[in-house]
């Protein structure tokens, strides 16, 4: 939809009072949204994927923690879809389970984030001055320590049951560069007829960044906390991988993907199911992320 | 100019700095190098493994404090002190430092170049197959992790091996064959064949983020005022293309490229630790397993160093590439 089309939609809906609701920015984006090829299969993929993830594991007898000590090893049957692992338990209940702890690490860590980008962003480019430059020193500081080692590092304090500690811990490495750009926005956002009219009102300035800025950078946070999803679940992988992110009995893709690889090469339904699943997770949240930002702003599209 | 950059080059040192201590600090707070002597057979008397811990400046007794200025004072004078084995970290980093080049500049360097001509040619034929078939692939990629990609290669390389070459031809783990004696060619070869794997690895990734950043910005570049003033001028669309449009579209490009030089140092790690090389990468995971405060602390600072030097390469590659940023700059910062 062009810009004149959407407003001759505007025209045309905009007046009568009994016709349908007036296009509201959430449905005109939402709209083009499902318009466009990826942004259907990426959500619809990952519909399923969740779907699979939370009631999957009711459809199976196999608890992830169960071992079925007459079957080691064995390839995918009837009583196992996903074939056993080494020690005997049902690849299909492990990787379920690894993938809805996967997904649910890369969610979290992605909102907590993208609001740490948006908070940090916004004051250091609504106050600027000392605030400015603390935020900005502290953004660099961790843009320059290498992430991986000190998650790594931290790692025994991620011990069972305290993977949200981890989340945030993720979280802390991911929000510097979205913040930037959040900084260099509300720079600009604050020279505006609006920020400036509610400054001269008298809103105090907490007010004006929460009603007044971080709303109109929505479709920017959206976007970033979209592809921030596939950024932390490929993280959280990758540490886990190594022994460093989730812990033993948690399982995450992870944890799923290091062991099967061990085996890979005789048994291969131990590795290609978790890594299987694992790309297709990412794609498909790619895909959405990417759908998203078209649809937010469609001019972008030529460009790219 | 030259106010300026002394500006920049105070900050970065100061930024190192603190990022090193923070590292060092962190490091020595949660690792515990006691625990190496705990489950030795004999058991070392507990004098002894304090009297050793001291000496490695690794003793948990220590104020926190007092080893960090120890530390400190060693690393100003160029000694990154000893690793819990008692070998000097330095010498040990610097010999991984090499190993870590050797795999990574194959890598580096094909995968950069072919994700370069990828992406440039995708964006000429805009919506050809060549487009949407790379563009589905780089899609794909990037949604795959190091880890599985690696894992991978190595079952794509053993089954080339039974399969179509008929005995092993790609080898996988380690940088050469230890004990090897062919003679300089043969040598070569050998490591080539180590090296194989490794580099599809590593280039396959950086081609997926360099098509599609070179296809971005060279679709910017294509429509420009330039490019149609350089045929109007009687150069053909390929002349045109190729030192208007690609020297153009390279600027943002190599940006990116020397951080992701500068990140490769050790971000090698899974490629390094999975095909057994031992580099940098792979010294830094064993050494939060061996609780190895000094050579993690080192390796911190090394990676901070380098994502500083990366940065001031990208600007300066800018700046040398694109005048007006020199000018800007020298203007905005007085």
């Amino acid at each position: 939809m062009t810009l004149s089309e959407e407003e001759l939609a505007e025209e045309r809906t905009g007046p009568g009072p009994a016709r349908a609701a007036p296009p509201s920015r959430l449905r005109v984006v939402t709209g083009r949204f499902f318009a466009s090829r990826q942004g259907r299969l990426g959500f619809a993929v990952l519909a399923v994927l969740v779907a699979l993830a939370c009631a999957g594991p009711l459809f199976s007898p196999w608890a992830y923690t169960d071992k079925d000590f007459l079957a080691f090893l064995r390839p995918p049957s009837a009583a196992h879809w996903f074939g056993t692992s080494q020690t005997g338990a049902d690849v299909y209940a492990m990787t379920l389970r690894g993938m809805r702890r996967s997904l649910l690490v890369g969610l979290l860590a992605a909102l907590v984030s993208t609001a740490l980008a948006a908070l940090v962003g916004a004051f250091a480019g609504y106050f600027l001055g000392w605030t400015d430059r603390v935020l900005s020193r502290l953004t660099d500081l961790l843009l320059v320590l290498p992430a991986f080692l000190i998650l790594a590092i931290m790692s025994p304090l991620f011990g069972a049951g305290q993977w949200p500690l981890f989340v945030l811990m993720l979280a802390l490495f991911l929000w510097m560069v979205t913040s930037k750009i959040t900084r260099g926005m509300t720079i600009s956002l604050k020279q505006r007829e609006f920020v400036q009219a509610a400054r001269y009102m008298g809103v105090p300035p907490m007010k004006i960044i929460f009603s007044h800025v971080l709303p109109n950078l929505s479709s920017l946070l959206i976007v970033d906390a979209t592809l921030n999803v596939s950024a932390a679940i490929l993280t959280e992988t990758s540490l886990s991988y190594f022994g460093f992110g989730i812990q033993p009995p948690d399982v995450s893709l992870g944890t799923l993907i290091a062991d099967g690889s061990r085996t890979a090469v005789y048994a291969p339904w131990t590795f290609w199911f978790a890594a299987g699943l694992l790309v297709i997770t990412v794609l498909a949240v790619n895909l959405v992320g990417d759908a998203l930002r078209d649809a937010f702003d469609p001019t972008a599209r030529r460009s790219r | 100019m030259a106010g300026f950059l002394a500006r920049r080059l105070l900050g970065s040192v100061l930024l190192v700095a603190v990022a090193a201590s923070l590292a060092y600090l962190l490091a020595a707070g949660a690792l515990d190098p006691r625990a190496n002597y705990a489950d030795r057979t004999p058991k070392p008397p507990p004098a002894v493994v304090d009297a050793r811990l001291t000496e490695l400046n690794l003793n948990d007794r220590t104020p926190l404090l007092r080893r960090y200025l120890t530390w400190a004072g060693g690393v100003l004078h160029g000694d990154f002190g000893r690793s819990v084995t008692g070998t000097p970290v330095g010498e040990d980093l610097a010999r991984r430092a090499g190993v870590t080049f050797r795999l990574v500049l194959l890598g580096l360097v094909c995968g950069s170049v072919l994700g370069v001509l990828c992406g440039a040619y995708a964006a000429v034929r805009q919506y050809g197959w060549f487009d949407r078939l790379s563009t589905a692939a780089a899609f794909v990629l990037l949604a795959v992790p190091v880890v599985v990609l690696a894992n991978g290669a190595i079952l794509a390389g053993t089954w080339a091996n039974d399969q179509v070459f008929g005995h092993r031809v790609l080898l996988v783990g380690g940088e050469y064959t230890a004990g090897l004696d062919a003679g300089f060619w043969g040598s070569l070869l050998d490591r080539l064949r180590h090296l194989a794997l490794p580099t599809i690895t590593l280039s396959l990734g950086l081609i997926a983020v360099f098509s599609r950043y070179q296809r971005t910005m060279m679709l910017d570049v294509l429509g420009a005022d330039f490019i149609r003033t350089a045929m109007a001028k009687g150069l053909s669309r390929r002349r045109a293309l190729i030192r208007h449009g690609l020297r153009t579209a390279l600027i943002p490009v190599v940006t990116y490229f020397a951080f992701t030089t500068g990140a490769l140092l050790t971000g090698a790690t899974f490629t390094e630790k999975i095909f057994g090389w031992h580099g940098l990468g792979e010294r830094l995971i064993s050494s939060i397993f061996t609780n190895d405060v000094n050579t993690v602390a080192a390796i911190a600072c090394l990676a901070a160093v380098a994502v500083l030097c990366a940065s001031f390469a990208a600007d300066a590659l800018h700046a040398l590439l694109d005048p007006r940023v020199l000018d800007a700059r020298v203007r905005g910062a007085g």
